[in-house]
C-alpha cells in the first residue's frame, strides 16, 4: 500500500526543471524557430461552411512575387488511406466548414504569401449548410457526407449520424415504476474551444535524402510522426518530429493540421517552412468540443435510492465523425449504484469544425445534464445534495454502467470531506445560491518508455517521451529521486524528440504521471538492479546479497562483509570496470489507470438587474491517488474549474445563417480572466491506486467536468427555477428570469 | 514600401533595426531581433501574452508599431531577470508554480513588473484587475495571484 510508503522526494514542491526557461523567455515554444532562408506558409481557408469545390487554380498564385510553392487536396494524393484526416488537413472534393483549409503557399515573406492567397481561384458550388443536432437529425436533413452510414450499415439509408453508443442494464421500466420520484430534464450546451493560448505552429525541414524534421507544439510528437506520415504517403521512418515547448492543449493538440502542407512545400522548395495560425484560424479550423442535446431522466425511493435512469445524448461531431460519445455514455452514470440504466449516444455531423479532445472529452456535457436532474431530484425529495449522492454513490466493487468493476475508488471520500469542508459548513452567502455536483474520469493508461543515465558523478537524466504541458518533467524527476533515493536536484527530466527516445502516446487522457510515470519508475528499478549488480562484483558477493537503500548498494543484514556502502555517485564512477556505463531503460503499455472522482462546490450570485453570474468562491475535492507534486496536482483541479466555469458562463461559439462563426476571437469568445474569478480551493483526497507503484491516478482531466452543473445548480438554487442551458451569460440568464416574471 | 530605421533602447541596450512600416513591435521583437520571449496569442490585444513595458508603462506589443519604439525604452522579458539572477517576481512565480504551460508567463512577469513598479501593495482585487489583460488558460489565476502577492511582500521588504 501507497500509504505505508516513507516518502521523502514525492508530495513536496520542488521548482520544475524547466521552470527558469519559462520564467525568462528562453523556453522556445511552437513558433520561436527561426532557421535560415525559412519560407513563411500560409492557407487559403473556405468561406463557407458547405461547399462543393469544382476546381482549384493555384496558376496565379504560384506566379506571385515571392512564391515558391502552392499546394491543394490534389496534391496530397498519397494521403488517401488517411482519410477523413487527410481531408481534413486539406479539402478534396468538399468544403464542410467554414475555414477549412482549402489550399496553401509558401513564399519568402509573410506578406507575399497573404498575396498570393488572393490569387489563388477557387471556384464552389455552395450547398445548404447543417448547422445543429435537431436540422441534422430531422428526416429528409441536407447531408454533411452523402456516403455516411450510421455505425456503416449500409441497408438503411445515408446519415448525418454517424455513431451510436448503447449501454444497458435492468429493466428500465420496472426501475422507474419502483421510483417515488422521478425527475426529467433536457439540456443544450453549445460547442466551446480549448482555448490554449499559443496558436498551433509549426517548422518543417525536408532534406534532400527524402528525410524531414518537424518542429512543432503537440501533445503528441510520435502522433505527429505517424499522422503526418500517412497524410502525405510517406513511411514513418523519414519523419522526425521534435516536440518544442507547448503553450497549452488540453486535448486539442493531439492531431495535426499543418504539418503535412509545412512538410510538402519544403520538399516542394528545398527550404524550412515555417507556418502559424492566427488566433482566428485556432477558432475556425480547429479544436472545438461538441455542442451537446443531453437529456436525463432518474428516479428515487422516497429514501433516495436510485432505482434507475437513462441518458439520451446527441454530440456534434463537426464536419468528420468522432465525437467523444463514448466517454460521455461512460461518464454521465459512472459515480452511482444504479440497477437499472439505459445510456444512448448519438455522433452527429454538421458543418463545423471536426471536433477535437477537450479535457475529458464528453464528460463535462453529459454529466452536466445527469448532475442537474439529481440536483432536482434532491430538492424534492427534501436531502441535502452531497446526502443524497453519498447514498448512491459508487465504491470498490461497484460495476461501472460501462462494465467494469471499480477496484478502490476515492468518490465517498471526496464526498466525505465536501461535507465537513468549512466552505460547506459556513452559510451560503446573503442572497446567493450554492450548487454541488460530482465529476468522473475513467483515466487512461496507454504506452510509455522512458531512459534512465547515470553520469560519472551520479547526476541522472530521465528520457521520455511525454511532452511536458503542466509540469510533469518535476513528476517524473520526483518519482525517480524517489526510486533511487537520491535527492531531487541530482534529477533532471526531459522530453526527447522521436529519434532520441521512446515511443511514447500523447500527453493526455490524464496517463502522463501514471504511464510515463510508471515507465520512469521502471527504469530506475533498472538501475537499481544495476548497481546492486556491480556493487557484488566490486564486493565479490552474490548479486542477492546486496540491498539498495537511500541511494546506496549495502550489503543485506546478515551478510557478513566490511565493505563501505555504494553511491550512485561511486558505482557510476567506477562503471568502466564492472560493465560499463549505467543505463536504464523500461517501455510499458501501462494498465490500471485509476478512475478519478471530484466533488465540486460553488457560491454564485446572480445580479438579476444585469444576467451576470459571480461566483463567490469555489472548492475543488478530488481524488489524485498520490500527488507526486501537489502544487501541480493544485494547478490542474483549479485550472480545469476555472476552464469549466467559463463553460458554464460564458463560452460558446456563436453562429450567423450561413454557417460563419461571429466570434472567432479572445474579445468575443470571452474565457475567464483574473477578475471574474476568486481563489479556486482544492482538498486533494489520495486513495492509492494499486496499480501504480505509487498509487498515482491521472488528475488532468477530472477538474473540468463537475463545474458545469455545480455552477447551473447554484444558479438555480439562488433563483428558484432552472435554467437549464448553457452558457448562462446574462442575456440568457436575465431572458430567463423575464420569462419567470411573466408567469 | 521601404523599411524604416528605428533607433530604440531594449533592455538596456541601444538597438538599431529596420522594419516595415506595418510591422508591429511584437514582429520586430520576435521575427527581425530574435526576441522571442515575447508571445503571440491573438495579435489583436486580447491575450496579453505578447506584454512589454515601454518608458515603463504597460503595452501589448502586437498593437504598437515597431517603428513607434524610436526613442523610447523598451523592456521585455528578456530584461527582467538582472546579472545577479531571477527578479523575485521570477522567483515567486516558481515558487509557487504560477505557470503550467508558461505560455502566458513572460506576460504575467511584465505585466506584473509593471504593477508593483507603481503599486508596491496591491490587494487582491487590484491584482486581478491589474492582470485582467492577460489570459492564462492554465492556472485559473490562483497561483498566479498569490505569487504576486507573495512578490510585493518580499519586495516590501527588501525595500
Ligand atoms: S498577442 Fe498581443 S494581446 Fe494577444
Ligand atoms: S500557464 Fe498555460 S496559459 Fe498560463
Amino acid at each position: 500500500m501507497a500509504e505505508a510508503l516513507d516518502l521523502k522526494a514525492i508530495g513536496t514542491r520542488p521548482v520544475r526543471p524547466d521552470g527558469i526557461d519559462k520564467v525568462t523567455g528562453r523556453a522556445a515554444f511552437g513558433a520561436d524557430l527561426h532557421l535560415p532562408n525559412m519560407l513563411h506558409g500560409m492557407v487559403l481557408r473556405s468561406p463557407h461552411a458547405h461547399a462543393r469545390i469544382k476546381s482549384v487554380d493555384l496558376t496565379r498564385a504560384r506566379a506571385a512575387e515571392g512564391v515558391l510553392a502552392a499546394v491543394s487536396g490534389a496534391d496530397f494524393p498519397g494521403g488517401a488511406g488517411a482519410g477523413d484526416l487527410a481531408k481534413n488537413v486539406i479539402a478534396r472534393d468538399k468544403v464542410l466548414y467554414h475555414g477549412h483549409a482549402v489550399a496553401a503557399v509558401a513564399a519568402k515573406t509573410l506578406l507575399q504569401a497573404e498575396a498570393a492567397l488572393d490569387l489563388i481561384e477557387v471556384d464552389y458550388e455552395v450547398l445548404d449548410p447543417v448547422m445543429s443536432l435537431d436540422e441534422a437529425m430531422a428526416d429528409g436533413a441536407t447531408l454533411v457526407n452523402e456516403s455516411q452510414h450510421t455505425n456503416g450499415d449500409t441497408s438503411k439509408p445515408a446519415s448525418n449520424v454517424a455513431a451510436t453508443q448503447r449501454f444497458e442494464r435492468g429493466d428500465l421500466a420496472a426501475g422507474f415504476a419502483e421510483a417515488d420520484v422521478v425527475v426529467e430534464t433536457e439540456h443544450r450546451v453549445p460547442m466551446a474551444h480549448q482555448g490554449y493560448i499559443e496558436p498551433h505552429a509549426c517548422t518543417a525541414t525536408a532534406n534532400e535524402d527524402g528525410k524531414a524534421t518537424v518542429w512543432c507544439c503537440t501533445q503528441g510528437h510520435f502522433d505527429v510522426r505517424s499522422l503526418t506520415a500517412q497524410v502525405l504517403g510517406e513511411k514513418v521512418g523519414n519523419i522526425k518530429v521534435i516536440p518544442s515547448e507547448i503553450g497549452g492543449g488540453f486535448g486539442g493538440k493531439t492531431t495535426i493540421y499543418l504539418e503535412p502542407l509545412a512538410v510538402k512545400m519544403s520538399q516542394m522548395t528545398g527550404r524550412p517552412v515555417k507556418m502559424t495560425m492566427s488566433r482566428e484560424d485556432v477558432f475556425r479550423a480547429t479544436g472545438p468540443t461538441s455542442g451537446t442535446w443531453c437529456k436525463a431522466k432518474i428516479g428515487a425511493k422516497k429514501d433516495g435510492t436510485f432505482t434507475a435512469a437513462s441518458a439520451w445524448l446527441a454530440y456534434e461531431a463537426g464536419a468528420f465523425p468522432g465525437a467523444p460519445i463514448g466517454p460521455g455514455c461512460m461518464s454521465v452514470l459512472a459515480p452511482y449504484e444504479v440497477p437499472n440504466l439505459v445510456i444512448e449516444g448519438n455522433d452527429v455531423l454538421v458543418n463545423k469544425p471536426k471536433v477535437c479532445a477537450y479535457r475529458a472529452p464528453g464528460a463535462p456535457q453529459s454529466m452536466h445534464a445527469m448532475e442537474s436532474a439529481i440536483d432536482e431530484l434532491a430538492r424534492q425529495l427534501d436531502m441535502d445534495p452531497i446526502d443524497l449522492r453519498l447514498k448512491n454513490s459508487a465504491a470498490e466493487g461497484t460495476v461501472a454502467p460501462y462494465g467494469p468493476r471499480f477496484p478502490a475508488i476515492g468518490l465517498r471520500e471526496c464526498l466525505e470531506a465536501a461535507k465537513v469542508h468549512p466552505n460547506y459548513t459556513a452559510p451560503v452567502p446573503e442572497g446567493a445560491g450554492r450548487g454541488v455536483a460530482v465529476g468522473f474520469w475513467f483515466n487512461i493508461g496507454m504506452q510509455s518508455s522512458a531512459e534512465v543515465r547515470i553520469a560519472e558523478d551520479g547526476a541522472v537524466t530521465v528520457m521520455e517521451g511525454s511532452p511536458d504541458i503542466g509540469g510533469s518533467r518535476a513528476s517524473m524527476a520526483l518519482m525517480a529521486a524517489e526510486t533511487l533515493g537520491v535527492p531531487y536536484e541530482q534529477v533532471k527530466a526531459h522530453v526527447g524528440d522521436t529519434e532520441s527516445t521512446g515511443f511514447c502516446n500523447v500527453t493526455g487522457g490524464s496517463r502522463t504521471t501514471f504511464a510515463t510515470g510508471m515507465a520512469v519508475v521502471q527504469a530506475c528499478e533498472d538501475i537499481i538492479a544495476q548497481c546492486k549488480q556491480r556493487a557484488a562484483l566490486t564486493w565479490d558477493l552474490d548479486e542477492e546479497q546486496v540491498d539498495w537503500v537511500d541511494g546506496e548498494a549495502v550489503p543485506k543484514p546478515g551478510v557478513n562483509a566490511d565493505v563501505k556502502p555504494l553511491s550512485l555517485a561511486d558505482i557510476a564512477r567506477g562503471a568502466g570496470r564492472t560493465g560499463g556505463p549505467l543505463l536504464g531503460r523500461a517501455s510499458l503499455n501501462a494498465q490500471g489507470a485509476g478512475a478519478s472522482f471530484s466533488c465540486n462546490f460553488t457560491d454564485t450570485i446572480v445580479d438579476t438587474e444585469t444576467g451576470k453570474v459571480d461566483v463567490l468562491s469555489f472548492t475543488a475535492v478530488q481524488d489524485a491517488g498520490r500527488a507526486i507534486h501537489p502544487s501541480y496536482v493544485e494547478g490542474q483541479m483549479q485550472g480545469g474549474a476555472v476552464q469549466g466555469i467559463g463553460w458554464a458562463l460564458n463560452e460558446e461559439y456563436i453562429y450567423d445563417d450561413n454557417g460563419v462563426m461571429e466570434n472567432a476571437g479572445f474579445l468575443d469568445y470571452r474565457v475567464p480572466v483574473a477578475s471574474d474569478m476568486p481563489m479556486i480551493d482544492t482538498e486533494i483526497i489520495e486513495v492509492a491506486n494499486p496499480f501504480h507503484p505509487y498509487g498515482v491516478r491521472g488528475v488532468g482531466e477530472t477538474p473540468i467536468v463537475a463545474p458545469l452543473a455545480a455552477v447551473s445548480n447554484a444558479v438555480r438554487d439562488q433563483l428558484g427555477f432552472r435554467i437549464p442551458d448553457l452558457p448562462l451569460s446574462p442575456p440568457r440568464v436575465l431572458e430567463a428570469i423575464d420569462e419567470q416574471g411573466g408567469h | 514600401m521601404s523599411k524604416q530605421h528605428v533607433s530604440t533602447t531594449i533592455n538596456g541596450d541601444e538597438v538599431e533595426f529596420l522594419c516595415e512600416p506595418h510591422q508591429s513591435l511584437l514582429e520586430v521583437l520576435r521575427d527581425e531581433l530574435g526576441l522571442t520571449g515575447t508571445k503571440e496569442g491573438c495579435a489583436t490585444g486580447d491575450c496579453g501574452a505578447c506584454s512589454v513595458m515601454i518608458d515603463g508603462r504597460l503595452v501589448c506589443s502586437c498593437l504598437m508599431l515597431g517603428v513607434e519604439a524610436q526613442g523610447v525604452e523598451v523592456t521585455t522579458i528578456e530584461g527582467i531577470a538582472g546579472a545577479d539572477g531571477l527578479h523575485v517576481i521570477q522567483q515567486k512565480y516558481l515558487e509557487h508554480a504560477a505557470l503550467q504551460c508558461g505560455i502566458c508567463t513572460p506576460g504575467f512577469i511584465v505585466a506584473t513588473k509593471a504593477l508593483l513598479d507603481r503599486n508596491p501593495d496591491p490587494d487582491e482585487t487590484t491584482i486581478r484587475y491589474w492582470l485582467a489583460g492577460n489570459l492564462c488558460r492554465c492556472t485559473g489565476y490562483d497561483k498566479i495571484v498569490r505569487a504576486v502577492q507573495d512578490a510585493a511582500q518580499n519586495l516590501a521588504y527588501e525595500a
